[in-house]
């Protein structure tokens, strides 16, 4: 017993020395401001976002109860919920519908897997030329802009009823090469004997997805949704390029990161209101993720 | 479409192939359907934008060629470059030093430093960038290399992916080693990292692709043009010149044109790296 306390100690200073670096920049860049933040959310400052002080932690309650919060959480919420089952059930289609041996599949793949090499911003330029009323690709196409006169009067972006479903459309395109890929590998990991199997037993192909693909997919899709449902609450690149949180007054698609960070932002240069509010999204996440671990425990069948 | 099941073997093989193919091109016409115009938009004149979006004019380099002189998109990709090469070797360098330490020694405090680790993983970029910009202005940061790459050298999830498969190395490996009298970081390098390649690569290409794609970042530190990354770049661009929609279409095929290439090159380590996590910045 003596000698194993011994060796423990042994390795310390190399685990020291190898625990270094990635302990001062996680402390300095994750501990200390998200510390911070908590801190700096309950500081009242002047209009100017200037001469901030310390005043109750009443702040945090007050955020909480703005309409500005509320409202920028709704959205979040309508945004999540847009965009998640969609871009799921979308990855899962071109997912299937690839799964099969033919002379160059490959290419379809590759292209169903293209989007993953857009970023937030190569993609949402891409869509505001679609959208966007002046110059944009829909609203001068004749006969669509006949058909919906939206694309070109106040345009998709613009008009309070359809500026979030835009953004959504311009988010799960730039995903969905993503979810395709994770659907793919995972399909690959079924077994063929099982579909075989099923086959012997008479099922057809519908049977066949809902009994024997799902259930075992059941780990990935998960797993996507996690990270679907992560980055649409954290998605701000495609809120700052297509809407600016707008149309106003309505702020059709001012999330909370908008809400944070944008720069149309009503808190925008008040530090306080910015640390309150990021702290408040914190507290959404981590609600949100014990919520989604939970489900793995309890429903997933690890194949 | 007849059900897939039974009836495969007295299909004719043709007509069911005929449908799925049809249906392949068809969707894959759709996904590429927003990369389509872009391309249609940057081989128009100026003035022929809004005139049949749809149907290219014909085949130019000129307006690549203008929006790469007017943008300083050269300026931007090299910004990118460096920070994505930058943050990406330091990761793994990081990573591969306190991955090591959690599985191959022994410490007292290694579980509860552990949970330290894991604990940042829950904390969201959102909730640490208003400090973080407070930081790095303190620093006199704003506009630099540093202020663009320091917060992002380390990383829990890389930590705790390589601290898995380090797991899984024999425990006589290191016992034998240690016999020889190779030391810890002997072993490291010549053993353990050579025989953990693949997740390496995986996490590289994870690295790399965040660490391209941040947006929010720059934006808050970066006010100088020849400070900007690609995707703060392409903000200024597309604000700048919305009037001259070619222009900016041009310039984000060119931003996009780089890491299309590096995801070619490497999609073994990427399809490997994304299905053993998820993070995108």
């Amino acid at each position: 017993m003596a000698k194993r306390t011994r060796s423990r100690w042994r390795d310390l200073p190399t685990a020291v020395w190898m625990l270094t670096p990635s302990l001062v920049i996680l402390s300095v860049f994750v501990l200390y401001p998200l510390g911070q933040a908590i801190w700096l959310g309950h500081q009242r400052c002047d209009s100017q976002g200037d001469n901030c002080r310390s005043n109750g932690w009443d702040q945090y309650v007050d955020v909480a109860r703005s309409d500005e919060f509320l409202h920028a959480l709704g959205v979040t919420v309508k945004f999540v919920v847009l965009t998640v089952p969609i871009g799921l059930a979308l990855g899962v289609g071109l997912a299937m519908l690839a799964d099969k041996y033919l002379r160059g599949i490959g290419v379809f793949r590759a292209v169903f897997s293209s989007t993953v090499a857009t970023s937030v911003a190569v993609a949402s330029l891409m869509w505001l030329f679609l959208l966007q009323p002046d110059v944009g690709v829909l609203a001068n196409v004749g006969f669509i802009e006949e058909l919906f006169p939206v694309v070109k009067q106040p345009g998709l972006v613009r008009d309070p009823g359809t500026a979030l479903g835009a953004v959504a459309a311009s988010s799960i395109w730039a995903n969905l090469g993503f979810t395709f890929i994770l659907v793919t590998a995972g399909l690959q990991g079924i077994p063929r004997d099982l579909h075989e199997a099923a086959v012997v037993d008479g099922a057809g192909g519908v049977r066949r997805f809902w009994d024997v693909t799902l259930p075992l997919l059941g780990p990935t899709l998960l797993f996507v949704m996690i990270a679907l449902t992560s980055r649409a609450f954290q998605a701000y690149g495609e809120m700052d390029l297509l809407t600016d949180g707008g149309p106003r007054p309505q702020d059709s698609t001012t999330t909370l990161t908008y809400l944070t960070y944008g720069g149309d932002s009503v808190i925008n240069n008040n530090d306080g209101l910015q640390a309150a509010t990021a702290v408040l999204l914190f507290a959404v996440l981590l609600v949100v993720s014990i919520v989604q671990l939970g489900a793995i425990g309890r429903r997933i069948h690890y194949a | 479409m007849p059900g897939d099941g039974t009836t495969t073997y007295d299909t004719p093989i043709g007509w069911r192939a005929v449908g799925r193919y049809g249906l392949l091109v068809l969707v894959a016409a759709l996904v590429l359907f927003p990369v389509y115009t872009t391309v249609v938009a940057a081989l128009k004149e100026g003035n022929q934008v809004l005139n049949n979006p749809l149907v290219p004019d014909g085949f130019t380099l000129r307006i690549l060629a203008k929006a790469w002189d007017e943008g300083n998109l050269g300026r931007y990709l090299l910004n990118s470059g460096v920070v994505a090469v930058v943050i990406t070797a330091a990761q793994l360098l990081t990573s591969v030093l306190s991955a090591y330490a959690f599985a191959i020694l022994d410490f007292p405090g290694r579980t509860i430093m552990f949970g330290v680790f894991l604990a940042t993983l829950l904390v969201p970029l959102e909730a640490t960038l208003v400090v973080n910009r407070r930081t790095v202005d303190s620093l006199g940061w704003i506009n630099s290399y540093q202020g663009l790459t320091v917060p992002f050298l380390a990383t829990a999830f890389g930590t705790f992916l390589l601290r898995q498969v380090f797991l899984t190395l024999p425990r006589d490996l290191r016992d034998a080693a240690a016999i020889d009298g190779v030391g810890h970081l002997g072993f490291l390098r010549h053993v353990a990292v050579p025989l953990v390649r693949p997740t390496l690569g995986a996490m590289a290409m994870l690295s790399f692709l965040s660490a391209w794609n941040q947006y929010l970042w720059p934006n808050l530190v970066t006010t100088e043009s020849d400070m900007y990354t690609v995707q703060s770049g392409l903000k200024q661009i597309s604000e700048a010149r919305l009037d001259e929609p070619n222009l900016v279409m041009a310039g984000t095929i060119i931003a996009a044109i780089p890491i299309v290439v590096v995801l070619l090159i490497f999609q073994r380590s990427l399809i490997r790296g994304l299905t053993s996590g998820a993070v995108k910045g």
